[in-house]
């Protein structure tokens, strides 16, 4: 195709042989690299010469949001085969970063490391679950999209099963899939934003989503595949930069991936200790007289707000008449006013208190032990019994959930129409998962070495003496970190923390006590990771809705520049509406993103398979399997996830199915889906035979003999 | 068109490369998954099947699509499957 490409002189279009086109690739981005190095390394000696930490962070946002919006604009395109699949000409290798940085999100990025600090082992389901999927897409899926070398994934549904059907579902699944994730990753542009720049929160949304929008609508997947290629480089860079530091630092070895295992051992060793320590177990206790208290509170609520507010009442009284100082009475005051309105709401606050304190009354803070595989025990009770099935059926069934959806996300297929080939097209698998690995195998190593450095040296140290980043963090959102001296003893007991999963990544370069332009340049690789995610879903929404259902479906006869300009009217639409939900703040969005991978898994990964692998599925049976599928999965979660069952209203009691959690449903709509698919599918007649020579077509890279071209242009 | 038998081959190897890589793929994951808690033998400071959550798995994936793609590439031009390809 490279020889249809009109080249408009620009650097990322140009004309020439594939080779030529990949060596000044290699020579652009090698050049970049080194540049971004240099900017770090001259804002580390502005550092020392006294900049500002505001400026620093300034000067980070501005810089990197600046060049993927010069990036845009030299990728800016008109062209229907440059704006939907970048002229496919983009080489395996850039193909595997750009899906790198397409596929890493902030969940990712900042989420992952947090969330195997809190969880342990059980953590490492998102680790295999997020990279396992790889294996399903490059086995079944990549190299037979790229030989069908269309723009979309609902072009594959449209052609193999024959009609609009297949494609709407098809449409409505990605759309579905796509929007609850772009929400998420638009809110956590805008939290870093807030972070680095001091904005307010839905200014920072807005900000971000110039800094996206400027680059895809300008020159669609061309402009986004090399903006991800870019934002790759600074993502791996400064994700690994920290890791390293706190590795030579615990260590003295500067590969943090090799040597964690000791430091494991430290911390599994440091766990029992911490288990029987005794001022541990005086906090604990502290907490769990407090949920007590709380539960006898909750067994007559009224009784107990009205006494609760005859007690501050009273003392607030005693004060004034006592002619306390002000503060003391302002104090009471506010006591006083912070007394629940009515029952509704002090059994609301008061479930919440006791869920809470029960919580930090459990030991390690109500962490599992890192090394444990599993919650529960098999030789033990019955109840400890139930209790290792079910975590760890749950364990293998989010694992599957998370590798199927992988395997089935429209943006990330999308990727692979982009090679020039085949075989590019199996390659470049690869070279994504390697990408994805660097980072992937690196955040188990990091939440190790944090929860040494936390254990061994936070825990025990004087409340006086604590380091500057804790009381720094505290003061950005009590949720995310905060320490309270409960015992009264005027040390820190690991009890006595409370630390949110989103801290550790973007902490770990002050915990490491590196220079505060290292912390800007992680924040500059979270934001890097965001965007692209973002970028790549706003795209395959605007494509769908564009190319799908405007071209396909409603006007067959419309120009190309026209098709083009329709998907940029509507990737700007798209993206407001998203980051108008996300300056809602949503209330459970790291829900929705697990969420996304069951929808997806559900609804494209049975038809996207049997269509490929076997000939004999029907269109009817496509369209049953992808809305028993997807429907059953949608079903459970509505009748199962708490924010949702308040959303629909839903009363009843839960019920779980096998003690699934609703972030797993896809395990029910994935099989089902597919037996939907066999079953109707040999009920109905046989496709067409030009449908079955389609399958044929993209089975094989050249097949002498075949007449057909699917390869859209 | 009428598929050749040497086509037929091609797809059959295919097949078998395939089940055989997926075979591999879920044996590391659920069924190492499965028996996490008896796979707990001390591995250079981790627990195995902590370490293979971790790292293992992780690299055998990346093993399993390399392999693929490189039995595959050197199949298609064995069967005079390849694509011509400009350089």
């Amino acid at each position: 195709m490279a020889g249809m490409t009109p080249n408009d002189g620009s650097v990322f279009g140009g004309g020439g042989s594939n080779a030529a086109f990949k060596k000044q690739l290699n020579k652009i981005y090698a050049w970049y690299t080194g540049g971004f190095i240099l900017f770090v390394v001259v804002l580390g000696i502005l550092e020392q010469m006294g900049m500002g930490r505001a400026m620093i962070g300034y000067v980070f946002l501005g810089a990197t949001v600046l060049l993927y919006a010069g990036i845009g604009v030299m990728s800016r395109t008109n062209d229907a085969a440059e704006y939907y699949v970048a002229g496919r000409r983009v080489p395996a290798l850039y193909n595997g970063m750009a899906t790198g940085a397409d596929w890493m999100s902030a969940a990712s990025f900042i989420g992952m490391a947090g969330t195997l600090y809190l969880t342990g082992y059980g953590g490492l389901a998102f680790i295999m679950g997020w990279t396992g999927g790889y294996c399903l897409v490059a086995l079944f899926l990549a190299p037979y999209l790229r030989k069908f070398g269309q723009f979309t994934v609902p072009d594959f549904l449209g052609a193999r099963y024959d009609g609009n059907l297949p494609r709407f579902l098809g449409i409505v699944a990605a759309i579905l899939c796509s929007f609850t994730y772009v929400v998420a990753q638009i809110y956590g542009v805008g939290l870093i934003t807030t972070r680095l720049a001091g904005v307010p929160f839905e200014l920072g949304v807005f900000l971000g989503l110039a800094g996206i929008l400027v680059c895809s609508f300008l020159g669609g997947m061309r402009a986004v595949t090399w903006t991800q290629v870019a934002q790759y480089i600074i993502l791996i860079i400064a994700y690994l930069i920290p890791v390293v530091w706190l590795s030579v630092k615990q260590t003295s070895f500067p590969v943090p991936q090799l040597i964690y295992g000791q430091q494991l051992e430290k911390v599994t060793a440091k766990e029992a200790e911490l288990i029987k320590d005794p001022k541990e177990l005086e906090v604990r206790a502290i907490f769990k007289a407090r949920a007590d208290a709380l539960t006898e509170k909750l067994k007559d609520v009224p009784a107990a707000l009205a006494a609760d507010k005859a007690a501050a009442e009273k003392k607030v009284a005693d004060l004034k008449a006592a002619n306390a100082p002000a503060d003391e009475i302002a104090a009471a005051e506010k006591a006083l006013a912070a007394v629940p309105k009515d029952a509704e709401a002090a059994k609301k606050a008061w479930t919440a208190q006791r869920t809470g304190a029960a919580n930090r009354s459990n030991q390690l803070a109500n962490m599992p032990r890192h090394g444990q595989q599993f919650a529960g025990d098999p030789a033990g009770d019955e109840k400890a019994r139930t209790a290792f099935d079910t975590s760890r059926r749950n364990f293998l069934a989010l694992i599957f959930c998370l590798m199927v959806g992988t395997a089935a996300l429209p943006h990330i297929l999308m990727r692979y129409y982009t090679t020039p080939s085949v075989k590019q097209a199996r390659e470049s698998v690869t070279w994504s998962l390697f990408f994805i690995f660097l980072l992937y195998f690196t955040a188990p190593a990091l939440a190790v070495l944090v929860k040494y450095e936390v254990f061994t040296v936070l825990v025990g140290t004087p409340f006086d003496k604590l380091p500057a980043w804790i009381t720094a963090w505290a003061k950005v959102d009590a949720a995310l970190l905060s320490v309270a001296d409960i015992n009264k003893d005027g040390i820190l007991q690991l009890a006595e923390m409370t630390i949110g999963g989103d801290i550790i990544v973007l902490a770990t370069p002050e915990i490491g006590g590196l220079p505060y332009v290292i912390s800007g340049m992680v924040a500059a690789g979270g934001m890097a990771a965001a965007l692209s995610t973002a970028d790549g879903l706003l795209l395959t929404i605007a494509n769908a809705l564009s190319h799908d259902l405007y071209y396909k479906m409603l006007d067959p006869n419309a120009p190309a520049s026209r098709r083009v300009l329709v998907s940029k009217i509507l990737l700007v639409v798209v993206a407001l509406a998203a980051a108008y939900v996300a300056a809602q703040k949503p209330a459970d969005i790291l829900f929705l993103v697990g969420a996304a991978f069951s929808f997806a898994a559900a609804a494209f990964f049975p038809p996207l398979v049997l269509g490929i692998f076997w000939k004999r599925a029907t269109k009817a049976g496509a369209c049953v399997g992808m809305i028993l599928g997807l429907g059953i999965t949608v079903y459970y979660m509505i009748m199962t996830q708490p924010w949702l069952r308040g959303v629909f209203n839903i009363t009843s009691p839960v019920e779980l199915w096998y003690g699934i959690q609703p972030i797993s449903a896809g395990i029910f709509g994935v099989p089902l889906g597919v037996a939907a698919i066999i079953l109707v599918s040999l009920v109905t007649p046989a496709p067409r035979q030009d449908i079955q020579e389609l399958v044929d077509h993209v089975r094989y890279p050249t097949l002498r003999g075949d007449t057909l071209n699917t390869e859209a242009t | 068109m009428q598929l050749t038998e040497s086509h037929k081959e091609y797809w059959s190897k295919n097949l078998r490369i395939t089940a055989l890589l997926l075979a591999i793929w879920f044996i590391v994951t659920f069924v190492v998954g499965f028996y996490a808690r008896d796979l707990n033998f001390n591995f250079f400071g981790w627990p195995f099947s902590f370490w293979m959550g971790a790292q293992g798995s992780l690299v055998i994936y990346v093993l399993i699509i390399a392999y693929y793609a490189h039995y595959m590439n050197n199949l298609d031009k064995e069967y005079d499957c390849a694509e011509v390809e400009e350089d």
